[in-house]
């Protein structure tokens, strides 16, 4: 599914370049959830955008579905992420003036599709049919994350990313979206790979990559 | 489709959500577009009402006056050369078709008296058919018949002030005036046709025939009697440049003028009167347009400042709306689309603003016309402000770095 080889990716600081990714060598199979840890500064976030077509690798290739994405053009990637790819945040990401409904619509939006009744049934999955009318002003932290993996989720996209999604949620509002993610993975089987700071929830997934200084230190499977 | 509702509606909810900055946004659309629908209004209205009471003066009317005198190179004043002559207006009369009246005229001065008042009176000797070239109305008695004008009848038609000052309240038809040693009966008073060009108010008109009698009329070489008017009247407004041309080949053929010497009378039509100052009427009304049309462009440069502001304000909304998968051109196109939706809405609220205040304009000052085409204009140059002032601001949303979008607070 996912084939890293070689990606460094550097900005540029002052006179100087400040070298984030050095070398990451990573395959990724369908279906599979990985975690990534590593401490702050570490790369991670790097690395999620990379994965996530935000931004481009410096150089090295990035293969996804067999199909090297690493030289494609700024309208070419925002369709990749519109249609194969979904974001899910730390700080949930909603639009503040569309209602949770709209929100998940928006996902769709993007992919070139326009199915209210999809982002009814998203919003039924995470559990929020009946708050579909609300802001996210009127939602607890936990909903809004529930509606922003409904957005992820609803275009069936084959990719989800997570950077820390339980990172701004108590822990027991944090196990209740990682239950919702584990049961949408093992129902769709889309690949998920996630950024968390926490070893618990590192452990609802089938892999845990560490990172140190832009580089895999190691990694293990549970 | 669907891909433009969503932005619409998000750009609804991104307006009323700031109500107030919205409404000071689109103000200045708002008093500019009003502003262009109510001075474009005034201005038209004026128009209208210049062609209108041109046209009570009968717009189906054809003038021609002498030329100039030339003598040692002095150019002497207008109608001062004595070329037209009564029997040119019975040519014009006999041989020019659709013509539906023709009066000759020509005017002296004379002292009239009556009892103890007496004024100086320009006495205009004519035809029957002045009463119908002239657009002119008897408000008492009659006017002098064609009988009358054919036997020299000595008497006179007043105008409205002679008759106010000769007469004062005292029923003026059937008592006899004098015009300097002249007596003559009045036997009608014009009604008041208010300060116009050439107002007959403060004149006496009587038959040709009886002015030519006073001694009023001279003749030139050819024994022609000199009069110092033709009034035509055509059947039909859409005659008036044909009739035009063609009694200026026939003067021209009486006059015997040579093919390189210029006219020497001048033939005028309302038509052209009523084209030259509705002509200059459009300009004043684009003048106007233009100087109200500034006040939309400073209002176009505010919808540019306050999307600037936004652009800045909903940097993380691209970030969000980039990882989801938009394209520049979507980001670019929910801003225009936001820019547009708020000068349309300034110029709908313009409209309804122009259009109450030439209403008010129209009941207290002046006439006023809105037209379609007016309200046209003034809502497309509004959403042209909007596709224009809001260009930049919408280019600079979607060029945003997705990561940097989303990274800000």
């Amino acid at each position: 599914m996912i084939v890293l080889e070689n990606i460094i990716k550097s900005y540029p600081m002052g006179k100087r370049e400040l070298v984030v990714l050095r070398g990451i060598d990573l395959k990724v199979e369908k279906g599979e959830m990985v975690a990534i840890m590593g401490p702050s500064g570490s790369g991670k976030t790097t690395l999620l955008n990379v994965l996530g077509c935000l931004d481009k690798p410096t150089s090295g290739k990035y293969f996804f579905d067999g199909r090297e994405v690493s030289n494609l053009g700024r309208g070419e990637l925002a369709d990749l992420r519109g249609k194969k790819i979904g974001f899910i945040f730390q700080t949930f990401n909603l639009l503040p003036q569309l209602s949770a409904l709209a929100n998940v619509e928006l996902g769709l939006r993007y992919a070139g599709k326009s199915d209210s009744k999809a982002a009814m049934e998203a919003l039924e999955k995470v559990g929020l049919a009946d708050r579909a009318k609300h802001l996210p002003s009127e939602l607890s932290g936990g909903e809004q994350q529930r509606v922003a993996i409904a957005r992820a989720f609803v275009k069936k996209a084959p990719l989800m990313l997570a950077d820390e999604p339980t990172g701004n949620l108590d822990s027991r509002t944090g196990a209740e979206i990682m239950s919702i993610l584990t049961s949408l993975h093992s129902e769709y089987g889309m690949t998920m790979i996630m950024i968390t700071h926490d070893s618990r929830i590192a452990n609802y997934c089938q892999r845990i990559i560490h990172i140190e200084d832009g580089q895999i230190k190691s990694e293990e499977r549970i | 489709m669907k891909r433009w509702v969503e932005p619409i509606t998000s750009a609804w909810s991104g307006i009323l959500g700031h109500k107030l900055r919205s409404f000071l946004t689109i103000l200045g659309v708002v008093i500019g577009v009003s502003a262009v629908i109510t001075l474009m209004s005034v201005g038209k209205g004026t128009t209208s009402r210049v062609v209108s009471s041109i046209q009570s003066l009968g717009a189906n009317v054809i003038t021609i006056r002498p030329g100039f005198t030339t003598s040692g190179g002095v150019r002497g004043a207008f109608g001062s050369a004595s070329t037209l002559t009564m029997e040119d207006a019975q040519a014009i009369q006999g041989q020019i078709e659709n013509v539906l009246a023709v009066a000759p005229s020509t005017s002296r001065f004379y002292q009239a008296v009556y009892g103890s008042e007496n004024l100086n009176v320009s006495a205009v000797g004519t035809t029957v058919s002045y009463l119908q070239t002239n657009n002119i109305t008897v408000a008492e008695g009659d006017f002098f018949s064609e009988y009358e004008y054919q036997h020299n009848a000595r008497v006179v038609v007043l105008g409205s002030t002679v008759k106010e000052t000769l007469f004062g309240d005292e029923d003026a038809v059937g008592k006899t005036i004098r015009l300097g040693s002249y007596r003559l009966e009045v036997v009608g008073v014009l009604a008041a046709k208010g300060s116009s060009m050439s107002s007959p108010d403060s004149s006496v008109i009587l038959p040709l025939t009886t002015l030519q009698q006073m001694g009023g009329i001279t003749r030139n070489n050819k024994g022609y009697r000199i009069i110092s008017s033709i009034t035509v009247a055509v059947t039909d407004q859409k005659y008036s440049s044909q009739v035009k041309q063609d009694i200026t080949e026939l003067l021209r053929e009486r006059h015997e003028l040579t093919a390189d010497s210029n006219d020497d009378f001048t033939i005028t039509s309302m038509e052209d009167i009523i084209n030259q100052l509705t002509e200059v009427s459009n300009y004043m009304t684009i003048l106007l347009g233009a100087i109200a049309g500034i006040s939309l462009l400073v209002g176009g440069i505010g919808v540019m400042n306050i999307m600037l502001v936004s652009v800045i304000e909903r940097t993380r909304e691209i970030g969000i709306r980039k990882a989801l998968g938009a394209r520049e051109s979507d980001i670019w196109g929910q801003f225009l689309i936001e820019a547009v939706m708020l000068t349309f809405t300034g110029g709908i609220i313009g409209v309804g603003i122009g259009w109450g205040a030439s209403i008010m304009v129209s009941k207290m000052l002046t006439t006023t016309v809105i037209t379609a085409d007016i309200i046209a204009l003034a809502v497309s140059v509004a959403v042209a402000i909007g596709v224009f002032f809001g260009f930049y601001p919408a280019w600079q949303a979607s060029r945003l770095n997705p990561i940097e979008a989303l990274r800000h607070e």
